[in-house]
């Protein structure tokens, strides 16, 4: 069976805890890290490939320490033709997927950098992020 | 003593397709290259632009009459209430009325997926609104109730009527709390986590002229991708310079515009349903507005940069909802634009709230207008109280 590809997502609380140690150790399984994003206030995504026999005690773990475990089956991507280009979605995003391009103020979206956290589909005013699955 | 021009001989060069137009952007580069006389006695005119949203927005309606007549004391668009209390099948959209049975801030942070002002957008974009209207019944309109649908086309007038927009300057908006906190101007992190802002600084139509010098009654702009009018001053209209400790002006901020033009003509790219999450549904608006370079002090202030443009730092966890005096200090728009600011020591991450670009390209198709000929400059009938009228706003004491 091919590896579960994972989102998981932190909040300040929880972020700073050796969880990829405790997977490997404690529950045998083989983790690779698609990518992670951490910001400034302790809030991180991650999204990792995840693999091996007691695959599901090692989600059950994750639960218990609070911290949100979803497949990844979605992309985020943006609907260019609502898109002002204001930049509100750009502090939000932890990852630095959506960010101003100076001088011009033009809004890009690096889909290839999303970490799927949603928050961008709850700050931008005119709904122009949307999720597919 | 150096340039004069009218609006009449503006006007005729424009006319005669020879009016020289920039954008209030090109016209700064234009100044520092050859200083303000000699650009003063080349440019008729410099264009604004901004595209943010402006929650004192909403559009008059007349749906024409069914048979038998109805006089619609209550209607809701798309399930959106409009107020009724004037005359006969007339109703006013607001663009932050919301359906009754939203849950707003009930669940909160709301999402204020629906209002107003996607009723507009959805008018404008053409497409087909549910009417459903009640009245009490009366001997000249017998009808109490009504449900069916209705396009722009369909309805005798629609009239976009915006009692206070383009406002001059905004906060712009830190959190020092310890939670986010979600305002108009965005969604706040807490402890300084980011700072929204909400003008097009140097683009910004009422910063381009802070003494209101042309401005005015019949100031012709573009409202919306169409044509409008400015017909009076906007709703807390209090115009004032921003200055800094030693007394030096530094920006402008306080004025605001009442405008109004044909809904039919606009279109819904500059006009966008907008929800601020756990705030409120609202309207992005597109504005701009003309400015005839009348003579060399016009032209100065036209061609204020957002290095010498600032706003106040304003923190909308404690100071503002309790209307506390003072702010954390002001910032340039450069120092905006740039990406981050510092307050309190703090390097803080900054963000629009209305777009630079759209506010550019409105710019560039006024600019276009105007070159073509098709767009002529409205004298205004009387000008609006500028920073030397000392307006200030009342406060509501409760009693
Ligand atoms: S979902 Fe949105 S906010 Fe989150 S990483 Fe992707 S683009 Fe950024
Ligand atoms: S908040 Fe929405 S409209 Fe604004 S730049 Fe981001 S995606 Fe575009």
């Amino acid at each position: 069976m091919a590896p579960h590809k994972i989102v998981l997502r932190f909040t300040s609380s929880t972020s700073d805890r050796p969880i990829i140690y405790h997977l490997v150790k404690d529950y045998d399984l083989v983790v690779n890290i698609v990518k992670a994003k951490i910001n400034p206030h302790l809030e991180g995504t991650m999204v990792l490939d995840l693999d091996g026999e007691r695959y599901e005690e090692g989600i059950q773990y994750l639960r218990d320490q609070g911290i949100s475990v979803h497949p990844l089956t979605q992309e985020v991507v943006r609907n260019h033709d609502r898109c002002t280009s204001c930049g509100a979605c750009t502090v939000h995003c932890p990852a630095g997927a959506l960010y101003i391009e100076r001088p011009s103020m033009e809004v890009q979206f690096n889909g290839d950098k999303c970490v799927v956290c949603l928050q961008c589909l709850k700050v931008c005013p005119v709904r122009a992020m949307e999720v597919r699955i | 003593m150096g340039v004069e021009r009218t609006y009449k001989e503006i006007n005729a060069r424009i006319k005669a397709g020879k009016a020289v137009v920039l954008t209030a952007e090109e016209v700064i580069g234009k100044v520092r290259e050859q200083g303000l006389a000699k650009t003063a006695a080349e440019v008729d005119v410099v264009t604004t632009g901004t595209f943010g949203p402006m929650c004192s927005s909403g559009a008059f309606l007349n749906f024409g009459h069914s048979s038998p007549r109805i006089r619609m004391s209550k209607v809701w668009l798309n399930g959106v209430p409009a107020y009724t209390g004037i005359a006969a099948v007339d109703a006013y959209i607001g663009a932050t009325e919301i359906a009754e049975d939203d849950p707003a801030n009930n669940n909160y942070p709301g999402e204020f997926r629906y209002g107003g002002g996607h009723v507009i957008e959805d008018l404008v974009a053409g497409k087909p609104v549910k009417l459903e209207a009640l009245s009490y019944g009366t001997d000249c309109y017998p009808r109490r109730e009504i449900e069916t649908t209705v396009t722009i086309n369909d309805i005798n007038e629609a009239i976009l009527f915006n009692p206070r927009n383009a406002y001059q300057n905004y906060n712009c908006a830190v959190n020092l709390s310890d939670k986010t906190i979600y305002t108009y101007m965005g969604t706040l992190k807490p402890r300084l986590g980011n700072a929204n802002y909400s003008t097009s600084g140097q683009l910004s139509p009422l910063m381009k002229d802070p003494n209101f010098a042309t401005i005015g009654i019949g100031t012709r702009i573009f409202l919306g991708g169409g044509i409008g009018y400015v017909v009076w001053n906007g709703t807390q209209h209090f115009p004032g310079w921003l200055k800094d400790g030693e007394g030096n002006i530094i920006g402008s901020a306080g004025g605001t515009l009442a405008v109004l033009g044909d809904l039919k003509q606009m279109k819904p790219q500059w006009l966008r349903g907008t929800s601020f999450q756990g705030y409120g549904a609202t309207l992005t608006v597109g504005l701009g507005i003309p400015i005839p370079i009348l003579n060399e002090e016009i032209l100065r202030y036209a061609a204020l940069s957002d290095e010498e443009l600032h706003a106040p730092v304003v923190d909308y966890s404690e100071g503002y909802p309790n209307r506390v005096a003072g702010n954390l200090g002001l910032v340039s728009y450069a120092q905006l634009k740039s990406g981050k600011i510092i307050v309190q020591g703090k390097e803080v991450p900054t963000a629009p709230l209305s777009s630079y670009p759209k506010a550019r390209e409105i710019a560039h198709i006024l600019k276009q207008w105007i070159q073509k000929g098709d767009f002529l400059l409205g004298e205004p009938v009387q000008l609006l109280p500028g920073p030397a009228a000392g307006l200030t706003g009342k406060v509501l004491e409760i009693k």
